[in-house]
């Protein structure tokens, strides 16, 4: 288990060891959705906004 | 035989997760490329040099997309936006990039009137639709239905933006809406008749052109995506669902897909009608709905298609 902060609240944010750049979590502290951008070691920034197009 | 494979996305939703591992337990390498960090050339097929990496903030991050995907023996498409993955699609195919989706099924399948139209020239049954480009006519296409009907949007998933019309107020509300509001794809009206199904409809997952695994999504609201929250269910394809499926995925050109039927057959008749193609298609609930095991069906046929003795022309090889 990786743990950072979380940008919105300073939260620690706990992340699965399997966590992949692009993923999703959510923090439990404050709800907000964050996106890994970057794996090694953890780079986290709030997760865009749902888009028009999004999904199948 | 280890393969090569590129992974196109912009989210790694559970799915993908799914898709990864599965991947790399089989030694598969697997390259993944974000597409919000990609530049796609025009023109550049065969153009192998290294990636391109400016040093200036708006583009230091921006990756060169023919480098990203040299050498891959197959690039999935998992792009979590329909605009992102028409285009990507388009420009692995033009750099020689054996992609799935095919760029000509992507491009089938983003668009509801034409998909339609694929189904309808393929004879599979699909419910009854007009399209009009002004509310007046529009308006007309909804009356010709009668009520209650179904406007939807041309391009959109998870059950968004679409309308049941229960009378004609609502109907001209929604259309002027949609025409003062919308950007200019919801002025394309997109009007189907207005299926009663059993509280539920069926989700197909299709490799190639063989259905692989189903379910069924119930709940109380007329829509019944699972995004939505309705309940999930494995169900078992009889003949005449398995065939349709089949031929669903053969108007559209095939590939890896979701298709969706509704039951219109009453009981004990099995007849569907097929309302939706999906090309980059999700399967985290069906996962958890089915005894398949979805990932590891997908990359079977990925090595299958794209693995030892595949076909050279990089195009997956539709049974």
């Amino acid at each position: 288990m990786t743990e950072t902060d979380c940008v919105e609240c300073g939260g620690t944010v706990a992340l699965h060891d399997d966590y992949e750049a692009g993923e999703i979590v959510d923090c439990e502290t404050c709800g907000v959705e964050l996106e890994v951008l970057e794996a090694s070691p953890p780079v986290l920034d709030r997760a865009p906004e749902l888009e028009e197009d999004w999904g199948e | 035989m280890s393969v090569e494979i590129g992974l196109l996305y912009s989210r790694i939703r559970r799915d993908d997760k799914l898709l990864l591992s599965e991947l790399r337990d089989r030694g598969h390498e697997v390259r993944k490329v974000d597409v919000r960090d990609t530049t796609f050339a025009v023109g550049a097929a065969g153009d192998t040099g290294e990636a391109t990496v400016d040093d200036t903030d708006d583009t230091e991050r921006a990756t060169d997309a023919v480098s990203a995907l040299a050498g891959c023996d197959v690039v999935l498409d998992r792009c979590l936006a329909t605009s992102r993955s028409v285009y990507t699609t388009r420009f692995a195919a033009a750099y020689d990039v054996p992609i799935v989706n095919d760029p000509e099924t992507a491009r089938v399948c983003a668009d509801k009137v034409e998909t339609s139209l694929a189904l309808a020239a393929a004879g599979v049954p699909t419910p009854e639709t007009r399209v009009a480009f002004d509310t007046e006519s529009a308006l007309a296409a909804v009356e010709s239905f009668g009520y209650p009907c179904v406007l939807k949007p041309v391009v959109g998933s998870w059950g968004r933006l679409l309308a049941k019309l229960e009378g004609r107020a609502a109907a001209e509300a929604v259309l002027e809406h949609k025409a003062t509001l919308g950007h200019y794809e919801h002025k394309v009206f997109y009007v189907q008749n207005f299926v009663e199904k059993p509280g539920r409809d069926l989700r197909v997952l299709v490799c190639g052109t063989e259905p692989v695994a189903a379910m069924s999504r119930s709940g109380d609201h007329w829509l019944t995506n699972a995004k939505r929250g309705a309940e999930t269910a494995a169900f078992e394809l009889d003949d005449r669902a398995a065939e349709l499926a089949t031929a669903a995925a053969e108007a559209v050109g095939g590939g890896l897909l979701g298709v969706d039927l509704m039951e219109v057959g009453g009981d004990g008749e099995s007849e569907y009608t097929v309302h939706e193609v999906n090309h980059t298609v999700e399967f985290e609930a069906l996962n958890d709905a089915v005894e398949t095991d979805v990932p590891a069906t997908v990359v079977d046929w990925l090595e299958t298609t794209h693995g030892a003795g595949a076909d050279d022309t990089g195009q997956v090889i539709v049974e």
